[in-house]
């Protein structure tokens, strides 16, 4: 896959060779392999889960592939710290770089790098060396070296990480959506930055969802799909819809078919709500529907369930269940109501991982099994016992912690959770997120029971495939706002990814 | 009629074939608690090692003395546990008995009636409680600073109310007198106290939805509350529990030197009590701990300090022994959670 810029640049700066990465039975990526050369910028492009995270955190050192090699500028590395990935030369910018609050810029700078001439702490020579190196690379404009660390914008954060792999030798930079924060000018301005590392001889790997952008900054495009590498071409030979082709095209084969329903009455009526991440959504759930809410990282989806299940204030606009509209104080009134929110990261915002599955399944049906405030214990059994069995959920005992259980398992404890409340309305967020492909099929199994039941469902996927096969509608969502909306027969994975993406 | 589709592997929910039924062993050790067990042995090796240097350890009277000097730290200790579990942290326990152990002296003078003192101790306790609650949830103050706060602020107001001294007589009334010295199957009164609040807060966090409540809360407050338990409730409840309990003690405390003190036999009784705490199994963090560990705590700190009195050994090393068993039992703790040691440990 190697493209060299000319035929005097014998080696490329970086080669990735057969890199695969797995977690948890979840492969990441397999068998991925790209070059890039010194002053060549790859544009590295993928939908969500694609694998691009991953393929920029074993670049920067925090996480060691499983297999493949690593070549910086004809010598195989391995990077087994953050530090050591530096040390070669090899930096990521991210979205949200770390910034020390109460010190200047020029001390975040200087504060912790590789060969800190500054040792013995020295403000002024700090200072004066940052100004230097502000103006050498055009950021006059931008920042000052002696801002504080808490008063920088978005955009003046991104140039402090950059100034930090700018003052040490740096051969890649690799930059993670760095324009999702920042105006035209600053955009501008970044784009300037970057044709002038490129002259220097730095390889670029840009990371972003904007074609338009793309199609500016870059000398060719890297496709990542399903942790693997299917294409890369010249900017210049390349058109729009040939990306997104790319980026989308597989075999849907039969990951999930779902049995359809006559859905029946409007159960959750969302109106023109507005929080401060959202902006007037507006969407109604039926019984017995599963709507999907598609969209990239950032688009608001966990946001509105968040604002759904009671957990943020809502700014203006209506919640209705049953045409009745739902008082959303805190998300005792969200359950009371009769919503339930199985939320994306199950580990930290959903599971309490020390106790047992039992406990953890009876979470939310304490008032139900008690007597004056004693829980009945036979009955808790009865009731966690057939979810268990119902949902096939694997455990040695329902004893166990549930920390110890297998991914799907977890997730399923989390939604047998809600089941046991019978909800008239459940929403899920990413619910096959870091699952193995035979619990997802459970996993689709158990939604398709519920909506038979007569539930309105509600499931958040970042997996085009699995939106398109569990959903019956499907919505849009992009910087907050809805974009569109299409029913299960009118859906493509094109139509939708072009409604996720900004500026198409 | 389940459409529910089930993977190939398929084995029942519970008890997969592969996996034998749980030795004798193990079962033991799951029931009880392997931070319990580990506490027993400790308990039963420093018995043995102290025992056999001096077998005064062993008589009743000994025995006796033993169980009414953790039976106030004990009680407290419990408190701790519950503010503990739910995640929290009380520092000002100490200066809260004082304050009650005041409260109840001077009400019986002023009043005459012993169970009007005691009654109004306790609800002195609740209101002393609530007050570290409303600071903690609705003042937004964390736990460590306002317990801090009050554990001076209490400490002053005790020593304000009194004068700076201990207040009132109570050695001549029955029911003052029955609480010190009374015994009830021969065993102390203080100790049946002791037996009383841990059976009532080990059946409240074991068998009732407040204490499952509790431990959901300290273990992951984020889940808890996306599933619809009202945090503030059961947070704000550990602290006022915590309030009365700690009357409790001060009112024993009354009872046992004779009069009201703001700050004798109350003073570092935070401190001890939170050592007891988590060396009983209850972490910092919240989520964990167990009435029963807690209680295994106090016992070997306290045979510990009985031993080392008994023994003639010089009683600053109760203080060092102390110090270095809480080090080592955490620890142990925390080897088994398996941290990995980068930075400040969770």
């Amino acid at each position: 896959m190697s493209t060299s810029k000319s035929d005097v640049v014998p080696v490329p700066t970086m080669q990735l060779q057969g890199i695969s990465k797995e977690f948890s039975g979840v492969h990441a990526l397999t068998d991925v392999s790209l070059d890039i050369a010194a002053g060549e910028v790859v544009a590295l492009l993928g939908e969500n889960g694609a694998g691009k995270s991953t393929l920029l955190k074993i670049l920067s050192g925090d996480h060691i592939p499983d297999s493949g090699r690593i070549v910086v500028d004809g010598e195989a590395v391995s990077f087994h710290t953050p530090r050591a990935a530096r040390a070669n030369g090899i930096r990521v910018i991210h979205q949200e770089p770390h910034i020390i609050p109460h010190v200047s810029v020029a001390e975040n700078v200087f504060v912790g790098g590789l060969h800190s001439r500054f040792r013995i702490y020295h403000r002024g020579a700090m200072v004066r060396t940052a100004t230097e190196v502000i103006e050498r690379f055009g950021f006059a404009e931008v920042i000052s070296a002696e801002s504080m660390g808490d008063q920088l914008s978005p955009a003046q954060r991104q140039v402090v990480e950059i100034l930090r792999a700018l003052v040490e030798d740096v051969k890649l930079i690799a930059f993670d959506e760095p324009t999702s924060s920042l105006s035209d000018q600053e955009v501008d301005a970044l784009f300037r930055l970057i044709r002038n590392l490129r002259e220097r001889g730095v390889a670029i790997v840009y990371v972003s969802h904007r074609l338009k952008e793309i199609f500016q900054i870059a000398d060719r495009v890297a496709v990542l799909r399903d942790g693997r590498f299917v294409g890369g071409q010249m900017v210049a030979d390349t058109k729009n819809d040939d990306l997104v082709k790319m980026m989308v095209g597989r075999d849907l084969g039969d990951i999930f078919v779902r049995t359809a329903h006559e859905p029946g009455k409007i159960v959750l009526s969302v109106q023109d709500v507005t929080s401060d991440d959202v902006t007037g959504v507006s969407l109604d759930v039926r019984a017995g529907e599963i709507v999907a809410i598609a969209g990239l990282i950032g688009a608001g989806r966990t946001e509105l369930t968040r604002v759904l299940i009671g957990d943020v204030p809502l700014r203006s606009g209506k919640v209705l269940i049953d045409g009745e509209p739902i008082r959303l104080n805190s998300p005792r009134d969200a359950v009371r109501a009769g919503i339930g929110l199985a939320p994306e990261e199950r580990k930290t915002e959903a599971l309490i991982m020390q106790r047992t599955v039992r406990e953890n399944m009876s979470l939310a049906i304490l008032e139900r099994i008690r007597r004056w405030r004693f829980i009945n214990r036979p009955a808790e059994v009865e009731i966690v016992r057939h979810y268990s069995d119902k949902l096939n959920i694997r455990t040695p005992s329902m004893e166990q912690e549930v920390s110890k259980l297998s991914g799907g398992n977890q997730q399923k404890v989390v939604v047998a959770r809600w089941l046991a409340r019978h909800p008239k309305v459940l929403i899920l967020d990413e619910p096959t997120r870091g699952i193995d492909v035979g619990a997802k099929m459970e996993i689709y199994s158990i939604i398709n029971e519920l909506a038979a039941d007569g539930t309105a469902i509600l499931v958040i996927s970042s997996e085009l495939p699995e939106v398109l096969g569990l959903a019956d509608r499907i919505i849009v969502m992009r910087d907050g706002r809805v974009t569109g909306e299409m029913s299960r027969a009118d859906a493509t994975e094109e139509r939708i990814l072009k409604l996720s993406i900004p500026e198409h | 009629m389940s459409t529910i589709v089930k993977s190939p592997a398929q084995t029942p929910s519970f008890g997969a074939p592969d996996s034998s039924s749980i030795s004798g062993w193990r079962k033991v050790v799951r029931t009880v608690g392997g931070q319990n067990l580990s506490l027993m042995a400790a308990l039963v090796l420093l018995v043995t090692v102290i025992g056999s240097q001096n077998e005064n350890l062993f008589l009743p009277q000994n025995l006796k003395t033993i169980g009414t000097s953790v039976a106030v730290l004990g009680i407290i200790a419990i408190g701790q546990s519950v503010v503990m579990i739910v995640g929290g942290l009380d520092i000002s326990v100490g200066s809260q008995a004082g304050l009650a152990s005041v409260a109840s002296a001077m009400i019986f003078t002023s009043t005459g009636s012993a169970v009007v003192g005691i009654f109004a101790a306790l609800a002195i306790g609740a209101v002393v409680g609530l007050f570290n609650a409303v600071v903690i949830v609705y003042g937004r103050v964390h736990a460590v600073i306002a317990t801090l706060a009050t554990f001076a602020g209490f400490r002053g107001i005790a020593n304000l109310v009194s004068d700076g001294r201990s207040q009132g007589y109570t050695g001549s009334d029955p029911v003052f007198v029955f609480l010190a010295n009374g015994t009830v199957l021969g065993i102390p009164v203080l100790i049946w106290m002791l037996a009383l609040v841990a059976v009532l807060v080990h059946i409240m966090l074991r068998y009732t939805d407040i204490g499952r409540k509790t431990y959901a809360i300290g273990g992951n407050d984020v889940a808890s509350r996306l599933s619809g338990i009202n945090l503030n409730r059961y947070v704000m409840g550990a602290y006022v529990l915590m309030g009365i309990i700690a009357a409790v003690a001060g009112i024993l405390l009354t009872a046992r030197t004779g009069g009201g003190q703001p700050v004798s036999g109350s003073q570092g009784l935070e401190l001890q009590a939170i050592t007891a705490a988590a060396l009983g199994g209850c972490a910092l963090q919240g989520g964990k701990g167990t009435v029963f560990g807690t209680i295994l705590a106090v016992v070997l700190l306290g045979v510990l300090t009985n031993g080392l009195t008994i023994l003639g050994i010089n009683s600053f090393w109760q203080d060092i022994a102390q110090g270095a068993l809480l080090i080592i039992a955490v620890m142990i703790q925390q080897k088994r959670v398996r941290q990995r040691a980068v930075g400040l440990p969770a």
